[in-house]
């Protein structure tokens, strides 16, 4: 098994990402991690609120993960995202990748997050002091 | 025939439910459904931009529901 896909309501640990996709073959591993920023256009934010549709969610990172280790010349990818009520600087979600060669860690890493962001269905609430908002809900 | 339909992120608030039941004629279509849901919830006219997912994966607006079907309504995601 070359892909390891979670979503989880406990917090992310970037020390499991890491070590799932570590391998002796390997000469680099691209991580990015996602994290909570406190303002949106200047206005402060308190915390987001991540729902997923958990089961859809899941095969839908599975599907990254699978075409990511197709399109790339990469050995492992770990995709992770959390889910519930994040505070400021906790991490939403983590993509690892592992590869002989840092340039297709890189790439299928963007890849991954990218497409992650356009395809897998969560939903993020942002709350501020005086609100709460949808994010993207609106055209 | 009966089909479930699920409700995500911002479809939540807008209809108030977190799952609809629904009987719908057989043959029934997705793009029909969706003209069908705006009558009965004029809220979701500004929130038309949702996709739909039959069974857990994306499916196109011709597809004819099947007896069943889990149908969810997608708006815009975003995760990350």
């Amino acid at each position: 098994m070359n892909s390891s896909i979670l979503i989880a309501k406990e917090k992310l640990n970037l020390q499991v990402c890491y070590d799932f996709v570590q391998d002796p073959s390997c000469g680099g591993i691209a991580l990015f991690v996602g994290t909570v920023r406190n303002a949106t256009d200047a206005k402060e934010v308190t915390l987001l609120d991540f729902s997923t549709y958990k089961p859809m969610a899941t095969k839908e990172m599975q599907k990254i993960a699978d075409k990511a280790l197709l399109d790339f010349d990469i050995l492992r990818i770990a995709i992770h995202h959390a889910e519930g009520e994040l505070q400021i600087g906790d991490i939403p979600v983590i993509i690892a990748v592992s590869s002989p060669h840092r340039k297709a860690a890189f790439a299928a890493c963007q890849f991954a997050i990218d497409t992650l962001k356009d395809t897998v269905p969560i939903w993020k609430k942002e709350y501020f002091i005086d609100g709460e908002v949808w994010v993207n809900a609106t055209p | 025939m009966q089909i479930e339909i699920l409700l995500f992120g911002i479809l939540r608030d807008v209809v108030g439910e977190n799952k609809l039941v629904k009987q719908v004629v057989s043959g029934i279509t997705l793009e029909t459904l969706r003209e069908d849901l705006l009558v009965k919830y004029p809220n979701l006219h500004q929130y038309q931009n949702y996709t739909i997912a039959v069974n857990e994966a994306y499916t196109k607006n011709d597809y004819t529901i099947q007896d069943n079907d889990v149908v969810a309504l997608i708006p815009p995601v975003s995760g990350g």
